[in-house]
C-alpha cells in the first residue's frame, strides 16, 4: 500500500465531487485509489491487512473525506461496519477468511440491515435463513444499501427461528438481485441499492456469531462503527461549509459593503463556528474513550454522531442562507452539504433513536 | 462514568456481583436485578446495553470476551457473568 496525506487526497478531488453527485457514482479509479491508500477498514490490525490506524487517524480520514463527499465517507463508513463485526465477533478462520480481501478493496462490502418494514427497529426484520442440507438458506428484502451497486459481499440482518442472526452473502451467488436507487435526497454518489435475496444458499460458515447474537452484538458492533465515522464525517461537513460561508461573506461585495460588514452575518458565523467546535470536541472526547475501549464509548458515539449530524445540518443550512441564490445553484457545495447533512440525522440511528438512549444515559446521573 | 480498572488485586466471585449490581443500578432507572434474575428475559436490556455489557466486563476484570464465548448462558444473570469471568480468568493468559 502506499502511504497518502487523507487531507491531501481530499484536495486532489474537492472539485471533482459535484460532478459524481450528479452522475450518482464515485468514478471506479477513485475508490482504487483509496483502497490503494489504505483507506478502507484502515484501522484493522496489520496482521489482517489493515494499517493499525488509530480511532483519531481514523476519525481524521472520515472528516478530510466528509468535508469533500459524503460518498467518499459513506464508502470508508460501510467498509470499516463490516470489518469491525467481522473482527470482533468472526472467528479466526473468518478473519482470515474476508479482512484481509475487505483491507485491500478487492472485497467491497455492503451493510444489508433495513428492510421495507423494518428500520429504526431492526428486531422487525423478516429476512430469513433457514438451515438445510448444504448451507444457509437466505431470503428477503433489503432496501437503501450505501454502495450496494458494488458491494462484493453483504453483512445481512436476518432471524433464524425467530432469533436473530448476521451472516455473509456474496453478490455473486445465484438468487441475489441489486437494484440501483436514484434520485434520492442526499449521498447520491454513494451508489445505493435494493437487494433481494432470493433463496441464496451460503455456507454454513458465513454465519457470524451464533443465533440471538446477531441484532445485538454483530450488527450493534457494526451499527457503533459506523455512527463514529459518520460523527466524524459530520464534522468534516460542517468545517467545510463554514470555510464556504466566510469565504463567500468575506469576498462578495454589494454596492460598496462586504457581506461579513453586515453584524447580522457575522453572528450567523460565529455560530456556525461554535457548532463546528462543538461536534469536533463532541467526537474528540468519543475518540478519546473508544481509544482505551471504555465500556461508555459506545454511548458516548451515540451523543457525537447525535451532535455532530445535527450541527452538520444547522451549519450548512445557514451556509446556503449566507450564499443566497448562489447556495441554491445546482453546483454549489453547500447545497450539496445541506442535502447530505439531512440524511446524516437519519442513517445509523435517527436524532430520535438517539434521544431516547441519550435519555437513559443521561438518567445514570441521578443522585 | 464507569468505575477505575481494577489492579492486580484478586478478583472473587463476590467482587463480580457487586460490581455488576453497581452498573446495573446506574443503567436501569430503578430496576436492578437480583443475582439470579434473567434482564435479558426481563426486557430489561437493549442491544446498545448489551453491547456496553460486554465492554464493561472486559474492561474491568481484564478478561476478553471472544466469539466463543457469546451464549447468554454466561450472561443472563449477574451471578452466571461472575462464574464466567472466575472462569476465563483461571486460565493463563498466553
Amino acid at each position: 500500500m502506499t502511504t497518502m496525506d487523507s487531507a491531501d487526497f481530499a484536495d486532489s478531488v474537492r472539485l471533482d465531487a459535484a460532478e459524481w453527485d450528479r452522475r450518482g457514482a464515485v468514478p471506479a479509479k477513485v475508490i482504487w485509489t483509496m483502497a490503494q491508500a489504505g483507506f478502507l477498514a484502515t484501522d484493522l490490525p496489520a496482521r489482517y491487512g489493515g494499517c493499525d490506524r488509530t480511532q483519531a487517524g481514523l476519525g481524521e480520514l472520515c472528516a478530510d473525506l466528509g468535508g469533500v463527499c459524503s460518498g467518499l465517507r459513506g464508502l470508508v463508513t460501510v467498509q470499516g461496519m463490516v470489518a469491525a463485526a467481522v473482527l470482533r465477533w468472526g472467528t479466526v478462520d473468518q478473519r482470515v477468511r474476508w479482512l484481509p480481501g475487505l483491507a485491500r478493496g478487492e472485497l467491497l462490502a455492503g451493510f444489508a440491515a433495513t428492510e421495507p418494514c423494518a428500520g429504526s427497529d431492526l428486531s422487525a426484520v423478516t429476512t430469513s435463513v433457514v438451515p438445510e442440507r448444504g448451507g444457509l438458506r437466505v431470503r428477503g428484502n433489503k432496501v437503501w444499501i450505501t454502495f450496494g451497486q458494488l458491494a462484493h459481499v453483504f453483512l445481512v440482518l436476518a432471524e433464524l427461528a425467530g432469533r436473530p442472526v448476521a451472516v455473509l452473502v456474496e453478490s455473486d451467488r445465484p438468487g441475489t438481485v441489486v437494484e440501483p436507487v436514484q434520485g434520492q435526497l442526499g449521498m447520491r454518489a454513494a451508489q445505493l441499492a435494493d437487494v433481494r435475496f432470493d433463496g441464496v444458499l451460503v455456507p454454513p460458515e458465513n454465519l457470524i456469531a451464533p443465533p440471538g447474537f446477531g441484532l445485538s452484538h454483530v450488527v450493534g458492533t457494526a451499527l457503533d462503527h459506523g455512527r463514529f465515522t459518520v460523527a466524524w464525517g459530520c464534522v468534516g461537513m460542517a468545517e467545510a461549509c463554514l470555510r464556504h460561508a466566510a469565504t463567500h461573506a468575506a469576498n462578495r461585495k454589494q454596492g460598496e459593503v462586504r457581506l461579513a460588514g453586515h453584524q447580522a452575518v457575522r453572528a450567523l458565523l460565529g455560530r456556525c463556528l461554535a457548532d463546528a467546535s462543538t461536534a469536533r470536541n463532541q467526537c474528540a472526547h468519543a475518540t478519546e474513550l473508544r481509544q482505551r475501549a471504555a465500556p461508555e464509548a459506545v454511548v458516548e458515539t451515540v451523543l457525537a454522531k447525535y451532535v455532530a449530524a445535527r450541527v452538520a445540518s444547522a451549519v450548512s443550512e445557514r451556509a446556503v442562507q449566507i450564499h443566497g441564490a448562489a447556495g441554491c445553484a445546482e453546483d454549489s457545495p453547500v447545497a450539496r452539504f445541506f442535502r447530505d447533512a439531512k440524511v446524516m440525522r437519519i442513517i445509523e440511528g435517527s436524532d430520535e433513536v438517539a434521544e431516547q438512549h441519550l435519555g437513559e444515559y443521561a438518567l445514570r446521573w441521578r443522585p | 462514568m464507569a468505575g477505575q480498572r481494577p489492579s492486580e488485586v484478586e478478583i472473587t466471585v463476590d467482587k463480580v456481583v457487586e460490581d455488576l449490581r453497581v452498573f446495573f443500578s446506574q443503567a436501569l432507572t430503578g430496576n436492578v436485578p437480583g443475582p439470579d434474575e434473567d434482564y435479558f428475559a426481563q426486557g430489561l436490556v437493549n442491544s446498545l446495553l448489551a453491547l456496553e455489557l460486554v465492554a464493561h466486563v472486559e474492561w474491568r476484570f481484564g478478561v476478553s470476551v471472544e466469539v466463543e464465548d457469546l451464549d447468554l448462558d454466561n450472561f443472563r444473570t449477574m451471578n452466571r457473568i461472575a462464574e464466567f469471568v472466575r472462569k476465563k480468568r483461571s486460565v493463563p493468559l498466553p
